[in-house]
């Protein structure tokens, strides 16, 4: 298949080649490309309000993707995915704080130490699913809490403990503008990887696992294997994006670390759309900006009274827990779906049947 | 070995582990009659304790009359949630249910601390007396009523699903609700009922733990203890839920014994239900009383 043409009526593959890219068309490949090349030329311009949000997006979207890999595409639930954030976080700022490790190289040791993590924590996976899954992934979550408001040695205890900058060069990347490229690499390498992976042979193994897990055994693939592999490979997403983030903040404390954060990351992926590489970042983006519009309307209702800016915290919260229920209800394919059809319909415009 | 201090921890273990039962009876209910995960069965406890507590010291109402007006209205809001939110996920896959309930939680769990504030608001005294003795420990009274209703919503859950005409409808669509359906039985009817009486009885045990230790949002707690309890009776069995919300009330507080007394770690009263819990999947996965599924292609 060639792109003869730029108006074409659909994505028709003629062979396995061009269903297995990274990007289902050239031209996404084209308007990927440009978007990071975008941000790279843009950054030095955004004031630091716009980058804070852009880095958030970029660590948390790492983070969800780890958890649409194990939700999306092996079809398992975790409850306790910001407990693997935070182990990240931790780890990152405890390697590089006790051996004298470069931050660089202490973030994907992080990231490694985590997957050791996720597959201790995984081992329930390769027995039970589902609803029991997810009870058991609530148990780690509250294991793993405990275990950083009592391990002072790595955590700093309830006082927390200090995540030094990324240097490279003897540069410290620590402003907005430099920790953004920071951010930018892992998250392209990061979704490029998870697209990649979903290219391969343990990918479609995990694809086939969610889709009929008892055909899936029957065919051959090894159930405990993968579904233990996709907690490993998910913690490993969730360590770097905590990682990014303790370095970010330069401070780790183990309040922030709740099953609401949990939560929030199974919103986003809810919201952007499950097994969805690209979906994972739009509800990222949904999510972070979610606060921040709520913020928004609540500093224009000041009129109604001063308890409504006290009531701030609260209302950003139902935000959340009615952007979750309203999108199950209403679209529950997520926002990545919804760009499907936006696409379509302008593909086919103005002859739509 | 201080005696007296286990023996405390143990009664208290208990009257707590029978709460646990009741509210995970009402998560048992849910589960099996309409095989929704019912993150938000703690925000249940939350909502009736506070309305109560509304009712009670906003409006002035005397306990008889605020407390069934409390259950009336719980009845009311199960219907209402499930007629809402939870029909039409009905055939969605398990994770949609269960990130649906999730929402629901934090959605009432935020509303509850804005209109009520997060401290901790005192319930008004309804009994005379504190607390009375019982073999020589002294115990709450509320505790000693808890118990005691209890075991009489026990009774009656017993009487209702083996006796009543209603009760017997819903076992019949938890059964199979094809064929409870071609019998005439209405399934909307049965699942509506459901979550009426899992919200009705939960908001009485949030009301019973809100007079001992106050209203707030630390009620909703109750709704993640429940997990361990019913793990460890089997997610479908109402006597395992009971015995399981025993279990789980008594080993805490024994844990609570052995860390007070030996270890010295804190904070075992949380954890040690969560191990227990890993430990209990890792053994056996369908709990004591649970229904192993066997799975076709």
């Amino acid at each position: 298949m060639s792109g003869h043409s730029m108006m074409r009526c659909g994505e028709f593959r003629t062979d396995y080649k061009s269903d297995t890219t990274i990007f289902p068309t050239p031209r996404s490949r084209y308007a990927a490309i440009a978007g990071v090349l975008f941000l790279l030329v843009a950054a030095p311009f955004l004031n630091p309000y716009y980058l804070n949000l852009l880095i958030q997006i970029g660590y948390y979207g790492i983070a969800a993707l780890g958890l649409n890999i194990l939700v999306g595409f092996t079809g398992q639930i975790s409850l306790g995915h910001a407990a693997f954030f935070g182990f990240g976080a931790f780890a990152s700022a405890w390697i590089n704080n006790t051996t004298g490790i470069p931050v660089f190289l202490a973030i994907p040791l992080a990231g490694l130490m985590t997957t050791a993590v996720g597959l201790i924590f995984g081992i329930p996976a390769g027995r039970i699913k589902g609803l029991y899954l997810a009870i058991a992934t609530l148990a780690s979550q509250f294991i793993l809490e405990d275990f950083f408001a009592r391990a002072e040695w790595f955590t700093g205890g309830t006082y927390g403990s200090m995540a030094n900058p990324v240097s490279l060069f003897g540069y410290e990347l620590d402003t907005e503008q430099s920790f953004f490229y920071v951010v930018l690499f892992w998250t392209v390498l990061m979704f490029v990887l998870a697209a990649n992976l979903l290219r391969t042979r343990d990918g479609r193994a995990f694809i086939a696992v969610r889709d009929h897990y008892l055909s899936a055994e029957i065919m051959g693939i090894n159930l405990t294997k993968y579904r233990i592999l996709s907690f490993g490979i998910s913690s490993f997403y969730a360590g770097i994006g905590g990682a990014l983030f303790a370095h970010y903040l330069g401070f780790v404390s183990a309040e922030g670390f709740t099953i609401l954060l949990s939560i929030q990351f199974l919103g986003m992926i809810i919201i952007g759309g499950l097994g969805s590489v690209m979906g994972t970042l739009l509800g990222t983006a949904f999510m972070v900006l979610l606060p921040e519009v709520m913020e928004g309307i609540v500093s224009n209702l000041q009129w109604l009274g001063s308890g409504v800016s006290e009531a701030l915290v609260y209302i950003k919260e139902m935000a959340i827990g009615l952007a979750i229920i309203l999108f199950l209800i209403f679209e529950p394919d997520g926002l990545a779906h919804r760009w499907q059809m936006i696409k379509s319909y302008w593909k086919l415009y103005p002859f739509s049947y | 070995m201080n005696y007296e201090l286990l023996g405390n921890l143990l009664v208290n273990g208990a009257i707590v582990g029978t709460l646990y039962g009741v509210v995970a009876m009402c998560f048992v209910l849910i589960y099996k009659s309409t095989q929704v995960v019912n993150f938000a069965q703690g925000e249940f406890l939350l909502i009736g304790a506070w309305v109560c507590w509304a009712l009670l010291v906003k409006f002035g109402l005397p306990f008889w009359i605020g407390f069934p007006i409390t259950l009336l209205f719980m009845f009311f809001f199960g219907v209402l949630l499930q007629l809402v939110v939870l029909r039409p996920m009905i055939g969605e896959p398990i994770i949609s249910v269960i990130m649906l309930t999730i929402g629901l939680s934090i959605f009432f769990q935020a509303s509850m601390s804005w209109i009520f504030g997060v401290f901790v608001k005192p319930f008004p005294q309804i009994f005379e007396t504190e607390s009375v003795s019982i073999l020589g420990l002294q115990v709450q009274t509320a505790y000693v009523m808890s118990m005691i209703i209890s075991v009489i919503i026990m009774v009656g859950f017993y009487y209702f699903f083996k006796h009543s005409r209603a009760g017997l409808a819903m076992r019949a669509t938890a059964f199979d609700q094809q064929v409870a359906q071609s019998l005439g039985i209405s399934v909307q009817k049965a699942f509506a009922l459901s979550w009426a009486i899992s919200a009705m009885v939960s908001a009485l045990a949030g009301v019973v733990v809100g007079m001992v230790n106050g209203v707030s949002s630390a009620l909703s707690f109750f709704g993640i203890k429940v997990f361990p309890a019913v793990i460890l009776g089997g997610l479908d069995s109402i006597v395992g839920a009971i015995a399981g919300g025993l279990i789980i009330g008594l080993l805490e507080n024994f844990a609570e014994f052995l860390d007070s007394q030996y270890f010295h770690v804190g904070n075992m009263y949380t954890v040690a239900p969560f191990y227990i819990l890993v430990i209990i999947l890792m053994i056996k996965p369908y709990g004591l009383f649970g229904t192993k599924d066997i799975e076709r292609i």
